[in-house]
This record gives structure tokens, C-alpha cells and sequence, in this order.
């Protein structure tokens, strides 16, 4: 018997293309999830144009970028959105100049001095610091740190319990893991090669580290950075809970301040009535909110495809 | 002696140099310790002091009772169990969804495209959105507007799920990813086709992958607040979901509340409740280093 | 022999016996387009391959191979790396299909069916031409799976343990395994494994088995075994092996193609067949100076 399977092997129907109907379908759904998520973006934008075009109906839209008083929901409204804005780049500095340069540190130890079994020991400690719930992150700055800040405040009238600093620090050690992260992810994307080199022109860890590795992942850096600035603009329940409800055009991170993301929460606790103006001003703050978060995170995005382009 | 003296002086020289040197290494290597000591004395104080003052309310009555005016018999039994519900909706819309995704991102979606890049970089900024603007989302659309729900479990839950749907992919696409390309040459050139290769060798083999990063995402998820209270939830609710258009709360709701009040029992039984949460998340994160380790394939 | 076929399979042959005037036709068209080539019709024959050209994307990997492989023999692909043979080999079962930006052209005629043609399903092809890969590469899933795993995706259900036994006693790994059938069948040795993906291909009844270096991961006494199995397996199977190793084709093979990369005008390393003979005569006579050079070791 000659060994073909099938019957006779000149038949062409036993390799005839099958057209699987079933399998397209399924590819169907499997499309149709990755989808869902341009469909979410979509929905977001939808969501947020329309009241916000309502709302500039009824508001000039050049007084509410400009103008630095804020209270939409009292009477009579005003609806200036600096000081809210204030109070998020206050509270995002805060949380910066403790997240990007402690992070930024951890990142280096862990990837250029740390031993691997060092490295694998400590890394998920810090990762369970990106774990925890804002909402105790919160209760943490209002009931621990603020009482800190409070004593240790050196000039001037000692701040409230709530006050802009005490969210602003909390909130960078909240951020500190994710900096750390992405920085050490660009750090060990730098070519071995390179570090090699410089070691062996007599080079001590310091420079290579700070001379070869850290340049070299800059803009890997530079990603993880806008990245954190725009976590902290974004958060809201530390805010929320320790910096205070009202809007306050002040650059002294000491006082209590609202910002944009709090602002949007204590309006969306009132139960506003759908339709009224105070109701389309949350639309209105939050997309600034996802303009600026958005264009940053583009923005971090693109920085770090265009690393791994370079190095893999 | 003239050709010496430069090696002389040299062999002299170094050792200084590098006495400098070590101090500028050794100092450096302070400075980098002690940022990472900061996140870590951080993490210590922030649990050191959530224990401390939470342990003394910590207790079955947290799970037993129903939230009330008076902190001494006051409990968070609606929000465990709203936790519990919500999270049920979130995994079930979340995980077949990022999988789904995942896959087909990762094994049909044809790589040269402008919408297979449009999609992966629109899931990359998604993951970056505000957790409120989501909240703003579910208000607008899904609580009132043309879903009009109301702020029930289904909503919270749908909000939820579309909130960590990005982290659920990323974490899925990297899964499958790890799964060797000799897996599956191996499968078609036994004649199955992508998709029976995709559902018997790459999704299993992916399996522990998938599941650490879903278990992250569902702890993101048990923890999130804001977007909750944006579309309504923020609300005293004395009693257990019944079902999907049940009013609900969840922990993170409850501390919320709870640390807003001005009695230091409720400043106590929010700590005790930040307790709970993070015994969740711990477990849950437990279960995924577990499965991380326990099913791990080594290719 | 028989008692391998499946009752499935032979309800299958039944329907597609009933198609028969198509598969005249259709035929015609074939042979009339290669009447010029002699041995195409040969029922000896189970390839033929006439003008093949492989792109990679821009740059051309092999080109212009026209090559017979005769049924039942072993028939081994040779040549310095670099010179397309796995790259050709591929083409038989259209893996190359899975490489982005892989091109085929020219014909490859399967018993005189071209596998290129529009109504070729890849993925039916692969069911009937099987392969054996350079590293080991089983599932990260039991012995007995790894094997069932081709039948599985062909629809069989019930018997799986006699394909599983089977496969295995004819992969001569039986002895070995059949105690640990759900142990993972990455636990085994490289040679074992080896053994292992030959059962598995075995194991969904193909006809030619395509082998890309199997051994070139395996130490020598693994070599040797795969070597005396696929010396066993030729009688029921058509086998084409790639191997960088010319003891092992001058061991194995009956018939020898001998490649090598031709530096175009433009540049190009362009892979093509030399020649094609019986293994003794292309060790002993060959007729191309090139052949020469390489099985005497002057280079490669």
C-alpha cells in the first residue's frame, strides 16, 4: 500500500483552502476588544466636548483662563480658573522635587550598584509603595505628615491642617516608585558596552554612572518625568483629603489650596443638578485636566518608543 | 633617571587620585542610598502608622456591621461587600476584554497597519488618563446621560473595568509575548491554525503572565475612589448590594467618609479599614507573586 | 498500516472520492503547464520544484531552484551557512508564510499539486508535510499532550492513546517515556526532546517529514539515535533533511542537494542548488568543481 494519506494524493480538495467561518468570527471579537479601547478614548472626548462647549456659551472663555477668582457653585458665580490651576502646579511641584530626584537616585542604585539578589529583594518593596490605595496615601499626609509640616514649618504663620505641602510630599513618594521604574527601565536599556568602555579607560562608578549611563538614558528620563508630572496633576484623593477645599491663588505650598482634580471631585459629591452651569464647569476643568494630561502623556509616550528604536 | 621620573611621579600621584575618587564614589553612593532609604522610611511610617492607630478598631465588626452615626458600633460590612460586587463586574468586563485584546494585538492584528499602531498607542495614553476624567465619563455617559444607569454596582463596575482595561492588555501583550516563537512553529507545522495555536499553546503557556498582571490591575481597581465618586456612589449606604442596580460603596469610599468626620473613633476606623484594604491587596498580591513563582516557564 | 488509518479518515476519503471530476480537471490545467517536465508525473515523486525564488522583504534569499524529491528516501540538503537551504526547506510546508515580508515564488508541486496555488490552504499542507525543528521545541505540556496535540487540532478525539503509544514506539522513545507520560515534556534530555517533536510530528500521519538540522543541538549518541530513526522512518516516510554536518548526509541520505550563497552583481548573497545526485556520487564524483571544494573541506 503506498503510504499518502488522504485519498489520491493528486486530489486538490484535501488541500483546499477551508474557510473556517468560525475562526473568522472570533477574530472578529478579538478585534472588536482591542477596539473598545479607541472607543473609550472616543467616549471620553465625547463626554467632556459637548457641556464644555455649553458651559463657554455661557462663560467667556478668556475670562475663565484668566481670571483668578474661583467659586462657580456660590452666588454670584465666578469662574476663574487660575487659582484651581495654582493649586495643582503647587502641589505637582511638591510632589516632583520629591519624586524625580529620589526616584531618580533609587533608580540608580538599583541598576548600576545594587547586587542582582540585592536588586531582586528590594525592588518589590518599593513596588508595593505603587500599590497602595491613594485614599490611604490621603489619610496618611492629612493625619501623619501634615502635623509634621505644621510643627517643623520655619517662617511665618505655622500652616493649617490642611495645606498644599503635605498633599504635595505624599503624593511624590506615591509617585516615587513609578519614576524610579521607568527611569531603571531606560538605565538598563543603555548598552553594556558603553558602561564597559568607560570602566575601562579607569573610570569609578560615580562617572560612569553619572557621565555615561545617566546621559545616555536621558531621554528615557525625561519620559519618566512628564509621566510623573502628569500622575500628580492628575491625582486626586490625596489632594482631595489633605490640601483643603478652597481655591487660593497663592504660590506658598503652606496654605490650603483646592486643585483642578479636587475640584472636579467635591463638585461631582454635591449632586449637582445636570444642566446647570456648575454642573458643565466640572466638564469644563476636566478637560483642561485631559488636555494637559493627555498632551504629556503623548508626549512621554513618544519619548520612550524613540529610545527602544535606538537601543534594540 | 630623566625617563623615570614621569613613571615616579606618577606612581606617586595615583593613590591620592583615587582617594579623591573613592570619597566622590563613596559619597555618591550615599546620596543614592538615601533616596531609596526615603522611599522606604515612606513606606514604614505610612504602615507603622496605619497599624498603630488603626489596630486598637480593627476587628470582625468591620465585616459584621453596617456603617452608623456612632463609631463605637459603627462597621464597613455595605462596603466590603460593594468591594466585593464591584470588583466581580470589573474582573468579568476587564479580563476577557485586555485578553481578548491582547491577543489579537499580539497575534492577528496585521503589524504594518496605521490602526494596529493607532490602537497600541491609544491603549499606552489611556493608561495615562486621570482616574476621575473616567469618573467624568461614567457621570456623563453611563450614571446619567444616554446609558443612565444611575450609581449602581453596574456602573461602578463598567468604570472600574475601563479604567485598568489598559493595564490588563499591556500586562497581556507582554505575557504572550515571552511565549518563544518555536511554540508556536511547532503548533502550525502540525496544522493548527493561528487561532488553535493561539487558544491550546500561547494563552496557556501565557497563563501565569496574564494572571500576575490581571491581579495587579484588579488590586489598582480595589483601591480607586475618585472616579466612584464622581458618579455618585459617595453616599451613605447601610446595606449590601442585592444585585447589579443596587446602590453600593466600597473601602476606599468608606475611609473617604470616615476621615472626613470629626470624631476620633471614625479617625480610628478609617485607619482600621486602610487595615483591611491593604490585607486585600496583600493577599491579592500574594497570590500573584505565588503564581509568578509557581508557574513561571523558563524557556 | 491499516490499522492507523482513523475511521474518520476514511470517511473523509469517502467524500472526497465523490469530487473527483474536479480533481481531473484541475489536474489537466497542471500537467499541461509542466508537460515539458518529464519526472513531475513520476508517482515517485512527491516534490518538484521548478523557478523557485524566496524575497526576503527587498533582498533575494534563493533563487532559481528546480529540484525533484524522489518518495520514501531520504534526501539531504547541504551547503555552507547562509546558502538559503533552510530557507528552502520551509517552502514545502509553507512556513515561510509565517516570516513577515517572506515572498515565494516559482512552483513547488505536491504529487503535481502546486502548494503556492490560490486554493492552497497553508494550513492543510502543514497537516500532510511535518517538521522537525533545529532546537527541540516541545510544549510546555506533558509527553502524551505534546503528541496528541497534532491529532487534537485535526478534530480526533477518541484513540488518542493508541496515535500517543504509536508515535512514540515509532519515534523509539516508548520505552523511555511510557511510564511518565504526564511528566512535562520539557523535563526530558535534548535528545529525547528531539525524539519527542519527531513523535509529534509522526503522530498526525504525515507524508514527508521535513527535518531543519535536527541534530545540530544534540550531542552524539542522541545524534546517532535520530540518525538510525530516520534510517527506520524512511520506509513509510518521504524525509528531507538540512544538516551542516556532511557525515551525516553521506550517513543517512540517499540522495544529496549541495548549496551555496552566490555573491550577485549587486551584492547579494543569493542562495542556489549546485547540483542535485545520489549521496555516493556527489561524496565521491561530484560534478561541480564547487561540490568538490566543499566536501573536501577547502571551504564552508
Amino acid at each position: 500500500m503506498l503510504r499518502i494519506p488522504g485519498s489520491s494524493p493528486n486530489d486538490p480538495g484535501i488541500l483546499r483552502a477551508r474557510r473556517r467561518y468560525g475562526e473568522r468570527v472570533v477574530i472578529g471579537i478579538l478585534f472588536c476588544c482591542a477596539a473598545l479601547s479607541v472607543a473609550v478614548t472616543v467616549g471620553i472626548v465625547l463626554s467632556l466636548i459637548p457641556p464644555t462647549l455649553e458651559f463657554f456659551r455661557e462663560v467667556d472663555i478668556f475670562a475663565f483662563l484668566t481670571g483668578t477668582d474661583w467659586a462657580p457653585l456660590f452666588v454670584p458665580a465666578k469662574f476663574g480658573v487660575l487659582p484651581i490651576v495654582m493649586g495643582t502646579i503647587v502641589v505637582t511641584i511638591c510632589a516632583i522635587s520629591v519624586a524625580v530626584p529620589f526616584g531618580l537616585g533609587t533608580a540608580i542604585y538599583l541598576s548600576e550598584y545594587a547586587r542582582p539578589r540585592v536588586r531582586k529583594l528590594l525592588k518589590p518593596l518599593i513596588e508595593l509603595l505603587a500599590g497602595i490605595p491613594t485614599v490611604i496615601y490621603g489619610y496618611f499626609a492629612l493625619k501623619f505628615i501634615s502635623p509634621f509640616v505644621q510643627n517643623l514649618w520655619p517662617v511665618g504663620d505655622s500652616p493649617g491642617v490642611f495645606n498644599a505641602l503635605s498633599a504635595g510630599l505624599v503624593m511624590g513618594i506615591m509617585i516615587l516608585p513609578m519614576v524610579a521604574s521607568l527611569s531603571e527601565d531606560a538605565l538598563s536599556a543603555v548598552p553594556h558596552g558603553l558602561r564597559e568602555g568607560a570602566y575601562a579607560l579607569g573610570s569609578s562608578k560615580f562617572e560612569v554612572s553619572t557621565r555615561v549611563s545617566v546621559p545616555a538614558a536621558l531621554s528615557g528620563i525625561v519620559a519618566a518625568f512628564v509621566l510623573a508630572v502628569s500622575r500628580a496633576v492628575g491625582e486626586t484623593m490625596i489632594v482631595l483629603i489633605a490640601a483643603g477645599g478652597t481655591p487660593n491663588m497663592s504660590l506658598n505650598p503652606g496654605e490650603a489650596m483646592q486643585t483642578m482634580t479636587a475640584f472636579i471631585a467635591a463638585a461631582g459629591t454635591g449632586d449637582l443638578p445636570q444642566g446647570s452651569t456648575g454642573y458643565k464647569t466640572i466638564f469644563a476643568v476636566g478637560s483642561l485636566l485631559f488636555v494637559a494630561t493627555f498632551m504629556m502623556n503623548v508626549f512621554s509616550n513618544r519619548i520612550v518608543l524613540k529610545y527602544r528604536e535606538v537601543y534594540e | 633617571m630623566s625617563l623615570l621620573a614621569p613613571d615616579v611621579d606618577s606612581v606617586v600621584r595615583l593613590p591620592q587620585q583615587s582617594v579623591r575618587r573613592r570619597v566622590s564614589d563613596r559619597a555618591f553612593l550615599i546620596v543614592l542610598v538615601i533616596s531609596f532609604g526615603l522611599a522606604l522610611a515612606g513606606l514604614v511610617a505610612l504602615l507603622w502608622y496605619v497599624f498603630d492607630t488603626g489596630l486598637p478598631a480593627f476587628g470582625p465588626r468591620l465585616w459584621r456591621r453596617f456603617p452608623s452615626l456612632n463609631p463605637a458600633i459603627s462597621g464597613a460590612r455595605s462596603a466590603v461587600f460593594g468591594t466585593l460586587w464591584v470588583l466581580a463586574v470589573t474582573a468579568s468586563l476587564a479580563v476577557p476584554i485586555g485578553i481578548g485584546a491582547a491577543v489579537y494585538l499580539e497575534e492577528f492584528a496585521p503589524a504594518d497597519k496605521w490602526y494596529t499602531r493607532w490602537i497600541a498607542l491609544n491603549i499606552q495614553n489611556l493608561a495615562g488618563v486621570p482616574s476621575i476624567v473616567y469618573g467624568i465619563f461614567g457621570l456623563a455617559f453611563i450614571a446619567r446621560g444616554p446609558i443612565d444607569l444611575g450609581p449602581v454596582v453596574l456602573t461602578g463596575g463598567i468604570i472600574l473595568a475601563l479604567l485598568v482595561l489598559p493595564i490588563v492588555i499591556i500586562a497581556s501583550r507582554e505575557a504572550i509575548r515571552a511565549v518563544p516563537e518555536s511554540i508556536r512553529h511547532g503548533s502550525f507545522a502540525l496544522g493548527a491554525t493561528r487561532l488553535q495555536t493561539v487558544r491550546r499553546q500561547v494563552l496557556p503557556a501565557a497563563v501565569p503572565g496574564i494572571a500576575t498582571g490581571v491581579i495587579l490591575a484588579l488590586s489598582r481597581a480595589i483601591g480607586e475612589a475618585a472616579p466612584l465618586i464622581m458618579i455618585g456612589a459617595f453616599t451613605y449606604v447601610p446595606f449590601n448590594p442585592t444585585g447589579l442596580d443596587s446602590k453600593f460603596t466600597v473601602l476606599p469610599i468608606q475611609i473617604f467618609d470616615w476621615i472626613g468626620r470629626p470624631q476620633e473613633g471614625f479617625t480610628q476606623l478609617a485607619a482600621a479599614a486602610c487595615i483591611l484594604l491593604l490585607a486585600i491587596l496583600l493577599a491579592m498580591n500574594a497570590i500573584a507573586i505565588w503564581l509568578r513563582n509557581r508557574y513561571q516557564q523558563r524557556w | 498500516m491499516v490499522n492507523r488509518e482513523t475511521p474518520d479518515l476514511m470517511e473523509a476519503d469517502a467524500t472526497r472520492s465523490l469530487r473527483t471530476p474536479v480533481i481531473v480537471l484541475t489536474r489537466g490545467v497542471e500537467t499541461e503547464a509542466l508537460s515539458n517536465v518529464g519526472e513531475a508525473d513520476d508517482p515517485q515523486t512527491v516534490f518538484s520544484v521548478r523557478g523557485l525564488d524566496v524575497h526576503y522583504g527587498p533582498t533575494i534569499a534563493v533563487a532559481g531552484i528546480d529540484l525533484d524529491i524522489p518518495a520514501r528516501q531520504i534526501t539531504a540538503l547541504i551547503g555552507p551557512s547562509g546558502c538559503g537551504k533552510s530557507t528552502f526547506l520551509r517552502c514545502f510546508n509553507r512556513t515561510n508564510d509565517l516570516i513577515p515580508g517572506a515572498k515565494v515564488s516559482g512552483s513547488v508541486l505536491y504529487h503535481g499539486l502546486d502548494l503556492y496555488g490560490p486554493q492552497i490552504d497553508p494550513v492543510e499542507v502543514r497537516r500532510r508535510i511535518g517538521m522537525v525543528f533545529q532546537k527541540p521545541n516541545p510544549f510546555p505540556k506533558s509527553i502524551y499532550d505534546n503528541v496528541a496535540f497534532g491529532p487534537r487540532v485535526n478534530g480526533q478525539r477518541k484513540g488518542l492513546d493508541e496515535v500517543v503509544e504509536h508515535a512514540l514506539t515509532r519515534a523509539a522513545l516508548w520505552d523511555e517515556v511510557k511510564d511518565k507520560l504526564k511528566k512535562s515534556g520539557l523535563a526530558l534530555s535534548g535528545g529525547q526532546q528531539q525524539r519527542l517533536c519527531i513523535a509529534r510530528a509522526l503522530a498526525v500521519n504525515p507524508d514527508v517529514v521535513l527535518m531543519d538540522e535536527p541534530c545540530s543541538a544534540l550531542d552524539p549518541i542522541a545524534t546517532s539515535r535520530i540518525e538510525d530513526l530516520m534510517v527506520e522512518l524512511k520506509r513509510d516516510y518521504t524525509i528531507v533533511i538540512v544538516t551542516h554536518n556532511m557525515q551525516q548526509a553521506a550517513r543517512v541520505s540517499d540522495g544529496t542537494a549541495f548549496f551555496t550563497a552566490e555573491v550577485r552583481d549587486s551584492g547579494d548573497r543569493v542562495g542556489v542548488l549546485v547540483e542535485y545526485d545520489q549521496t555516493e556520487t556527489i561524496f565521491t564524483a561530484p560534478s561541480d568543481s564547487r561540490t568538490e571544494g566543499y566536501i573536501t573541506g577547502r571551504f564552508g
